[in-house]
């Protein structure tokens, strides 16, 4: 790893200040991927502000029509908190998928959805639950937030503060896991919402990241059931192909998980 | 150069090092603790692995600013004297190692699964759990019988409390 500077912050403006500072500040939450990417020196930045300590950033709140989870809040936090796992039993699942149980001691809500790894969890399912990303300066709807391969709606400088999750009426998450990474060979989150709309968002699949599934949205609204997804064909145009898997597999693999991930959310 | 402070292994530390250290060189090269290893230094084999105020975190994945004023316990802080922890003598009784490369690690998240599952641990349960457990003579069989083992262990002894 390159020299860096180390700043633990103590409020999100001190976190805000330190950023503007720095010639090539980057905010580290938990760290499960910046760090790696500093170590191969993948990234340099001249400054690295810790933002896992800001109280105002860790916790969650649930109440009857939200969950909210504030940005510096750790999966595993997420995956074991009672009121999540009965409000949206698929976010606290989903959670408890990611990496390994050492890491999900320390990677968070916030850092994840910042660096938007076009094979993370949560990207999909802000995305399938319409979730509201909110930060120090506005309010970004998950339709907007996620721009593309690790390009997100962020300025810099940006700073996630929570993301506010509408409690669905329906929800489930079925991942198709690498072995050995754990991330998402293809992840389908499937959902629907109290007023009946339908949103199912794909990760690990497109080359330009988590993305909605027009064509099962479609054969849902008709009929919400796993059988509904088998004349389906997804193209698979835009899908990533790789050692892991083909276009053509992972094109699959999207129905495949989503007919589980339905069934699932019954 | 920071000065950092932290309790290790119940001793109170103070050390002077670059920003850019992690955690691990923290323990290996300053504190000449080197029963916690780097094996692949991407954070997915665990054998780095230690708890950081009670949970068990990859050391080559934190860097000594964050594990300011925490309190860290490595594998040389598990043994009371001479008496090895429920968990290191399960795994000698079972001969769950046999290198001992990821033996540290396997340990450290070994009690901490223990802890958070308590006696409702079963064989699938520990296989899953170790998954960011990585043992290179595959050894895996005997691992997971010595986790099993120490986990009837660990809760005899929280009973007996």
């Amino acid at each position: 790893m390159y020299q860096t500077h180390y700043h633990r912050a103590s409020s999100i403006d001190e976190a805000a200040s330190l950023f503007a500072k720095g010639d090539d500040a980057k905010f580290l939450a938990g760290g499960q991927t910046l760090l790696p990417v500093m170590k191969q020196r993948l990234a340099a930045p001249s400054d690295v502000i810790d933002l896992a300590k800001i109280p105002a950033l860790i916790g969650i709140e649930v109440t009857a029509d939200r969950v909210v989870i504030k940005a510096a809040t750790t999966h595993y936090d997420v995956a074991t908190n009672a009121q999540v796992q009965k409000a949206i039993p698929a976010l606290a699942a989903l959670a408890g998928m990611i990496g390994d149980p050492a890491v999900r001691y320390r990677g968070t809500i916030g850092g994840s959805l910042a660096n938007n790894d076009p094979a993370a969890d949560y990207p999909a399912a802000v995305l399938a639950l319409n979730a509201t990303v909110k930060t120090n300066k506005r309010e970004i709807a998950a339709d907007d937030f996620f721009q593309g391969l690790f390009a997100t709606a962020l300025e810099d400088g940006e700073i996630i503060t929570q993301v506010s999750f509408p409690v669905p009426a329906k929800a489930a998450y079925e991942k198709f896991r690498h072995p050995a990474s754990r991330f998402a060979l293809t992840g389908v989150f499937v959902a629907q919402s109290k007023a009946g709309d339908i949103r199912v968002a794909a990760t690990g699949a497109s080359a330009s990241g988590v993305t909605r599934v027009a064509a099962i949205e479609q054969a849902l609204k008709s009929n919400w059931s796993a059988a509904a997804l088998d004349g389906v064909t997804i193209s698979s145009d835009g899908l990533m192909s790789d050692i892991h898997g083909s276009a053509d597999y992972r094109a699959n693999l999207i129905k495949v998980m989503a007919q589980r991930a339905v069934a699932k959310a019954g | 150069m920071t000065t950092i402070n932290l309790t290790v292994n119940g001793k109170a530390v103070s050390v002077d090092v670059e920003d850019r250290t992690l955690l691990v060189h923290l323990l290996r090269d300053h504190l000449n603790l080197t029963g916690t290893h780097v094996g692949c230094d991407t954070s997915q084999c665990g054998a780095c692995v230690v708890h950081v105020d009670g949970r068990a975190v990859k050391s080559c994945t934190m860097l000594v600013g964050e594990a300011d004023g925490t309190s860290v316990t490595t594998i040389e802080g598990l043994a009371q004297g001479d008496q090895l922890h429920p968990m290191q003598a399960a795994f000698r009784d079972n001969h769950g190692l046999q290198c001992g490369f990821c033996t540290p690690g396997m340990i450290m998240s070994a009690i901490d699964i223990v802890k958070r599952h308590g006696g409702k641990l079963d064989e699938a349960t520990v296989r899953h759990e170790l998954e960011g457990n990585i043992c290179r003579c595959t050894g895996y069989h005997n691992i997971v019988k010595s986790v099993l083992d120490a986990a009837g262990r660990m809760n005899l002894a929280n009973a007996a409390e």
